[in-house]
């Protein structure tokens, strides 16, 4: 019976992947999930409107949830919707609070007082909780109305703030920032579609489209000179000016390319292509499909918006078919969150094979094992698809390195679990993969992790070997690092570990410090080659290729030590823990010099996180070195 | 052997010398790191690893604070070398080993060779425009050259150290001496008005001088930012002064033409420029972008490559990631300027460039035989040895 038992927690967790991955059964009468399959050349990637909901959700306010703490249901059932009222209504959309503000100045400066941002509950079940701290009892997340009435103000202080470089920004002046490009997007997103100051947008296009050849005709005849119906003449000159603003406005190019046009990206933005009506003589049909979706979603006729998102789609079909079947993929990546599912499974397979050091370690062990092998699937299944979707090698940026390298180590971990069978590579790998998916998600905060290469980096083959190599060994010198705190932990404040698996973790930790100077070796120079075949030299002591060549030089320190007998047990595990440092230094701090052709990104959170992550990794190597009569393994009694 | 040179060499054999080395290499390399922020890339590099000491200026006095990367990558070279001499045996055992210490010791001449003989410049061409030179990123000239004839010119090109030196300069072509007044290291321009009473004094007497003045900048060490050192230059014939010139570096600050002894002559002070014998046109330059985005896709130069010989009269296509070698040097893409019109390319010259890839290679190898070894063993040891049957 005893037996099933792990057999019971991998259907267990098989079942919540899969929930995952079936598709939610919509509440609501429009096909909101076929219009978010609708694709939009944003960032120069033709992508979902499903992922632009989701990214600017996540950019204003760190989750893709519209709610405030005092609504019992959500503002809206899904991303989709909320971006389908910010298309299409957007007084409704203006008064949900999706713009997250923590700065007590920036609060202040917008005139939101303490008593706007307290929550009052109803229920006084909730007032209890949020007495005991349970439930937030002051918001955090206002409307862009609360937000209007200061825009000014916030402007010229985003002004202010703007020239100063992001590293010696003041937090206020980082919040100012960081809300007022939120709110541009905003704009951005609301003058997508049709303008937000008309109510029938439809209306004002099937009147232009009528107005067109005789407007035309008359704008000549008056540029000419000659006689001509100047209420026409004047009415097209406004709407010409109406359109060109809605195409300054926005970025986000959302028609795709006329018939004629050859070029798959020549997409427009809907004001350009109103603009370009007047030299057609005909309003785009894209155009007026999406006047139309507007339309049936004020009115609220379900069926017409339904059947104008098929029709509009099966206009596109013929042209961007292998675009859609991506866009159509990467609506289910987005609804099935892989990592987010693999995150609570590592948690579970975790908190298992800790428990499998006190009791039952067959059944809790091989539970875990199985929990971190779906897990790790799961995230496979996920960076596969990215790469699938990008048409790239799995690291191009920041946030697909944290993906890459937790993948990495959950791996090396499974190879160490499948031999040792002690739950240490089920541990380490619970811990490092939740740590890695955590501080991806983080990354994800600034938008759409899938970006575009930028032209330095734009090549598969170094992608594919230098920087997957790379990561690897960065992945490796972590988990030696983890492997290590575990032994530390677990040998100095319990008496679990006993002589054996002592002497197992060392192994693990020697072997995985040897792989991970082999690949991070390798991958360093590979990348020497890469700049040697790209720039004309092989080494330019740049901060990544130096934080780089750091970590195999600290892998080798270890080695030599351990070879001359410099180190026994103790020494080893308190300098793979520094490999840690070593390795988050060269992984984030180099970032946050601002210097050199490979830094990509700084936030000042992230530097404090930093700090404390150091700190706590000295705080190990102070109780790895402490005498071994103090370590609760080893004494003996 | 005596107890002095046994200990001598145990000291440069020792396992020990190696960690403290490494050690050492660690914290040279991270210092250097952060002090990029300050110095930039190229300073740094002198300052600690084509170094013996890094010097810290405690006043004028420069002291030595840490060893520098020569001194490091000298001992680690010798320890490397003693151990691989005393302590280890050439077996198959120990061939992965053998592999990466002598890839290692390759490695660390390559770095010093780069070190020594690596110069880099770089190539602005406007579209349309041939130049048979490249510039120095760092080192500036004071050219004069006689233009009287106008097949050819004649130059002399005085380096920026003799200029900062401020002694008379005699040179057998030219018919004057040149002074330096003043110098600056790094200077700014401002416009001057000589018609207003209260102009600033200045000491040039002819030229752009009176219509324009410098002040000294503090220098940068920006990456992206270069000195640009102005003098105040006077020429004096035997029959005494012909006049003071004020010259500068800034790129927008022209050579100044005049006469003396019935010849021409132009006087700049300019980027150290290095000749070849062959010359490129830029034909076009292109920028891509993403669509509607300014995220840069590609750079890319269309450049036409001509030898006076006549060997080489072809176009080549430098962008990124493919740049063109030729010669013994290689041009790549390395920025724009001026709306896209102009190209910039880095010149760079490494004769040892290949030894880094010999020597990648080997230690590449070695690593895998090691740890190849040790892996076999490690299954080997944990599969139970069958049951010997006598």
């Amino acid at each position: 019976m005893k037996k099933f038992i792990p057999l019971f927690v991998l259907l267990l967790g098989a079942l919540y992947l899969g929930s995952k991955i079936v598709p939610e059964r919509s509440t609501s009468q429009f096909d909101l999930a076929a219009f978010g399959e609708l694709p939009v050349l944003l960032n120069g990637r033709l992508k979902p409107l499903d992922t632009v909901a989701r990214s600017s959700l996540m950019q204003f306010q760190g989750r893709q949830r519209v709610s405030d703490p005092a609504d019992s249901e959500p503002r809206v059932n899904s991303p989709t919707e909320w971006l389908v009222n910010v298309f299409f209504i957007s007084s409704k959309a203006d008064s949900y609070p999706v713009f997250r503000i923590d700065s007590p100045d920036l609060l202040s400066l917008l005139g939101i007082s303490e008593e706007d941002a307290k929550v009052r509950y109803a229920s006084p079940a909730k007032q209890f909780m949020a007495v005991m701290g349970f439930l937030p009892s002051t918001r955090s997340r206002f409307s862009y109305e609360k937000i209007a009435p200061k825009i000014s103000e916030l402007e010229r202080q985003a002004k202010l703030a703007n020239p100063i470089e992001s590293a010696v920004r003041t937090p206020f002046q980082n919040a100012v920032v960081q809300l007022y490009g939120s709110l541009v997007q905003y704009q951005q997103l609301k003058h997508t579609l049709a303008p937000p100051t008309t109510d029938d947008f439809l209306a004002e296009l099937l009147r232009f489209q009528k107005l067109l050849p005789t407007g035309i005709a008359a704008v000549r005849a008056k540029q000419a000179g000659q006689p001509h119906d100047t209420e026409t003449a004047q009415s097209m000159i406004e709407l010409g000016q109406r359109y060109l603003f809605m195409s300054e406005v926005t970025s986000i190019l959302a028609i795709p390319p006329v018939s004629g046009v050859a070029d798959d990206n020549a997409w427009s933005t809907t004001g350009q292509s109103l603009l370009g009506a007047f030299q057609r003589g005909s309003v785009d049909s894209s155009v007026l499909a999406y006047a139309g979706l507007g339309y049936a979603w004020r009115q609220n006729q379900p069926e017409q918006f339904n059947k104008l998102v098929e029709l509009y789609r099966s206009q596109i079909q013929k042209r961007f078919e292998l675009q859609l079947r991506k866009t159509h993929a990467e609506v289910r990546f987005n609804a099935a969150e892989p990592f987010y599912a693999s995150m609570t499974l590592y948690v579970f397979a975790f908190l298992f094979a800790i428990v499998s050091w006190l009791k039952w370690p067959e059944i809790l062990g091989r539970s875990a094992f199985y929990l971190i092998l779906l897990a790790w699937l799961a995230t496979t299944a996920g960076i596969a698809t990215r790469m699938w979707l990008e048409g790239r090698p799995p690291v191009t940026n920041l946030y697909s390195s944290a993906l890459f390298i937790g993948w990495g180590s959950v791996g090396l971990c499974l190879i160490l679990e499948a031999i040792y069978k002690n739950a240490i590579g089920s541990v380490a790998a619970g811990l490092t993969g939740f740590a890695t998916l955590l501080i991806a998600h983080h990354l994800s905060l600034t938008g759409d992790t899938l970006e575009m290469m930028r032209a330095v980096l734009d090549s598969n083959f170094w992608l594919a070997t230098h920087v997957v190599i790379v990561t690897i060994g960065y992945s490796a010198t972590f988990l030696a690092g983890f492997l290590a705190i575990i032994y530390i932990l677990r040998g100095g404040f319990t008496r679990s570990l006993d002589h054996a698996s002592a002497e197992a973790l060392v192994r693990m930790v020697y072997g995985i410090i040897c792989f991970a100077t082999l690949f991070s070796f390798v991958g360093t120079v590979l990348g020497g080659i890469w700049a040697d075949q790209s720039w004309g030299r092989f080494w330019g002591w740049d901060p990544k290729e130096n934080g780089a060549l750091i970590i195999v030089l600290w892998n080798a320190l270890i080695l030599h030590a351990r070879w001359g007998g410099l180190i026994k047990a103790r020494g080893l595990m308190a300098l793979a823990v520094f490999g840690n440092v070593v390795t988050s230094w060269s992984w984030f701090g180099t970032n946050m010099l601002g210097v050199g052709l490979h830094s990509y990104g700084f936030t000042d959170s992230a530097f404090m996180a930093l700090i404390v992550f150091v700190v706590s990794q000295l705080a190990l190597i102070a109780l790895a070195v402490r005498p071994l009569t103090k370590w609760r393994s080893f004494q003996s009694d | 052997m005596s107890d002095l040179i046994r200990q001598f060499r145990d000291f440069f054999v020792s396992l020990k010398l190696t960690v403290v080395l490494i050690a050492f290499s660690i914290l040279l390399i991270f210092a250097a790191t952060l002090d990029q922020v300050n110095l930039g890339i190229w300073a740094v590099q002198q300052k600690y690893f084509h170094s013996l000491f890094v010097m810290w200026r405690f006043g004028d006095i420069p002291v030595p604070i840490f060893p520098g990367g020569y001194l490091i990558g000298g001992f680690l070279l010798i320890n490397l070398i003693a151990a691989q001499v005393y302590r280890f045996k050439l077996t198959v055992k120990k061939s992965g080993i053998w592999l990466t210490h002598i890839g290692l010791i390759l490695l660390l001449i390559g770095e010093l060779l780069t070190g020594l003989w690596q110069e880099e410049f770089a190539l602005r061409l406007d579209e349309g425009e041939t130049k048979n030179f490249s510039e120095s990123y760092r080192s500036n000239e004071l050219a004069i050259t006689e233009t009287t004839d106008p097949k050819f010119d004649d130059v002399v090109a005085i380096p920026e150290k003799f200029v900062a030196r401020g002694e008379p300069i005699q040179q057998a072509k030219l018919p004057f001496r040149v002074v330096p007044k003043i110098y600056y290291p790094n200077a700014a321009l401002a416009a001057r008005d000589a018609n207003t009473p209260g102009a600033t004094a200045t000491p040039a007497t002819t030229g752009i001088g009176l219509q324009a003045t410098a002040t000294p900048l503090p220098l940068t060490y920006k990456q992206n930012e270069r000195n640009a050192p102005a003098a105040y230059i006077e020429l004096a014939g035997p029959e005494g002064p012909i006049g003071t010139w004020l010259v500068s570096a800034d790129p927008r600050f022209p050579p100044q033409s005049f006469e003396y002894a019935g010849r021409t002559w132009k006087i700049a002070f300019r980027f150290e420029r290095s000749y070849k014998p062959y010359s490129l046109t830029l034909l076009k330059f292109s920028h891509d972008r993403y669509a509607g985005t300014e995220i840069p896709k590609n750079f890319s130069s269309r450049i036409r490559l001509n030898s006076p010989d006549g060997r080489d009269d072809r176009e080549v296509l430098i962008y990124m990631n493919n740049p063109l070698r030729y010669a013994g040097l290689t041009f790549y893409q390395a920025g724009f300027e001026n709306d896209d019109k102009t190209t910039i390319l880095q010149v760079v010259r490494n004769p040892s460039w290949q030894l880094p890839y010999i020597a990648c290679a080997l230690m590449t190898l070695g690593l895998i035989v090691q740890f190849g070894i040790h892996l076999v063993a490690f299954i080997a040891r944990r599969r139970p040895a069958p049951t010997a049957v006598a």
